[in-house]
């Protein structure tokens, strides 16, 4: 039976979609036959930040209208075998969605993937109702500052009142957190909140701290995975976040300020 | 010898009596709905009996009985009965009892009607315990009872009771006691670093809060109509 995850935060612009298109493409790595299903109906993103953009013919919405089936509306990614992107409709808006419609299309793909994770759209609507609904776990991607934690907080409400595991008394979601756009010199100089603040406040389990990283908008921009960025710090991150949703115990890394070396503060970093 | 393993004895037992002037089954019905909903566990499976002493024609004692039985009453029988309306009764299964005293029917209703609301507004306090945190945006209401919460509060979240609150962890968001009005009503936190504390009707918001138990456990009460903060041990 395939797992359903999905990436939400309430917040917009915290990374979900980035994030969803790392760990999408890091489980897929793993050999797990991985899809990953773009939410955002009329907003239209995770296509491009996994680069086939041009090669989207049906959406999620054609399939659930039955205008198109899902081998035809999935898109095989070019780098991995094993991970397929089911994109969104940039033509409708959220409400195109119906309970129905979605759980019919999770049950399908239930039968031929392992892992199908949910790239929810910001707020707290019916879109991301709808990604939420019927996940058996969720990572609740924060930064971290005041206002997103407070919308993290005001998803993991809903998480555990408002999804199919909670309607029907089963067991609650899984829920994790990951910390992302993580700076320490800022926390250090209490310009952002520290690991252990966000921890304290949200009281879920730490799955991840990806750091704040150049190497992210380049990866948005070249429509790559930045997981696939194996050099860079956020994408390492992001491999160990992976590992973690698998069940691995990994250290954490980059929470502390990296100190310069000699070279680098002579050539700059 | 008298034996003790068998005995009938009378004995006295206080009994709801109805006093109803329409007595068609649809009547009662509608009139003993009216009065369940008020306080359905109060009634339940109560024993009653109907009075008939202003009653002519004899009422339709079967149908009468399905209605009791539909609303989980126990009908015993009738008072008051004439001679004539008794026999009616007996034939219909019920228990012909007699009035000891002849009071007037409308005081007699008065009294029950004080007694059930008496025992709708002050029923035992409950307690409603919650195991999880409150997120921000849920709202949680004990009413008509303590309110004890092992997790914390979250910004944003509201935990309302008409009795105590208390909160193991950490209260972040609201915590409104004694919201029917109650003034004896407290909250107890582990960890106050509340939005807003209100005791029946009296609130602080976090500013007033600030301070010695900003942070740390505090039980806050109402003395001379002003929050109090204090200690937790």
């Amino acid at each position: 039976m395939a797992k359903i995850i999905v990436v939400t935060s309430g917040k917009g612009g915290v990374g979900k979609t980035t994030s969803s298109a790392a760990i999408g493409t890091g489980i897929a790595m793993r050999g797990f036959k991985t899809v990953i299903i773009d939410f955002d109906i009329g907003l239209r993103n995770l296509d491009l930040i996994m680069g086939c953009e041009r090669r989207v013919v049906y959406d999620f919405v054609n399939v659930i209208n039955g205008e198109a089936n899902l081998k035809q509306a999935m898109i095989k990614d070019k780098r991995i075998d094993t991970l397929f992107i089911l994109p969104a409709s940039q033509t409708r808006d959220k409400d195109a969605l119906s309970k129905e419609g979605v759980e019919r299309i999770l049950n399908e793909l239930a039968q031929e993937f392992d892992y199908i994770i949910c790239d929810s759209p910001a707020g707290i609507e019916s879109g991301a109702m709808m990604a939420l609904y019927f996940a058996d776990e969720a990572v609740v991607v924060t930064n971290p500052e005041v206002s997103s934690v407070r919308d993290s907080d005001r998803i993991l409400g809903m998480l555990s009142s408002k999804s199919r595991r909670a309607e029907q008394g089963l067991p609650g979601i899984k829920e994790h957190l990951l910390l992302t756009r993580y700076n320490p010199e800022r926390v250090i100089k209490g310009e952002m909140l520290s690991v252990e603040d966000v921890g304290e406040i949200l009281a879920i389990k730490l799955l991840g701290v990806i750091p704040e990283s150049q190497a992210v908008l380049n990866a948005s921009n070249s429509g790559t995975p930045v997981i696939l960025d194996e050099d860079s710090d956020a994408g390492q991150a992001y491999l160990d976040t992976v590992a973690r949703l698998l069940g691995e115990e990994v250290p954490f890394r980059f929470l502390n300020v990296e100190k310069k070396g000699l070279l680098k503060r002579i050539f700059g970093g | 010898m008298s034996d003790h393993s068998f005995e009938l004895k009378g004995s006295l037992f206080p009994l709801s009596v109805l006093y109803c002037q329409d007595l068609s089954a649809a009547a009662v019905k509608t009139q003993l709905q009216q009065k369940l909903a008020q306080a359905p566990a109060f009634f339940y499976r109560a024993p009653v009996v109907i009075n008939v002493e202003s009653v002519t024609q004899a009422p339709d004692f079967a149908a009468i009985a399905e209605v009791f039985k539909e609303l989980e009453l126990v009908l015993v029988g009738v008072c008051g009965a004439s001679a004539e309306l008794k026999k009616v009764a007996q034939a219909a299964g019920l228990a012909a009892l007699q009035l000891s005293k002849s009071k007037t029917p409308a005081k007699e209703t008065k009294e029950i009607e004080a007694k059930t609301e008496a025992a709708a507004v002050a029923p035992v306090m409950e307690t409603k315990v919650v195991e999880q945190n409150i997120r921000s945006g849920q709202q949680i209401y004990a009413k008509g009872a303590d309110l004890v919460i092992r997790g914390t509060v979250g910004a944003g979240a509201e935990v309302i009771a008409d009795g105590n609150i208390h909160i193991y962890g950490t209260l972040r968001g609201k915590a409104i006691a004694g919201a029917a009005g109650d003034n004896q009503k407290r909250v107890f936190c582990h960890k106050l670093e509340a939005e807003l504390i209100s005791i029946a009707g009296s609130y602080w918001l976090s500013d007033s809060l600030q301070g010695e138990y900003w942070g740390k456990s505090a039980c806050i009460g109402l003395q001379d109509d002003k929050l109090v903060l204090a200690d937790l041990l």
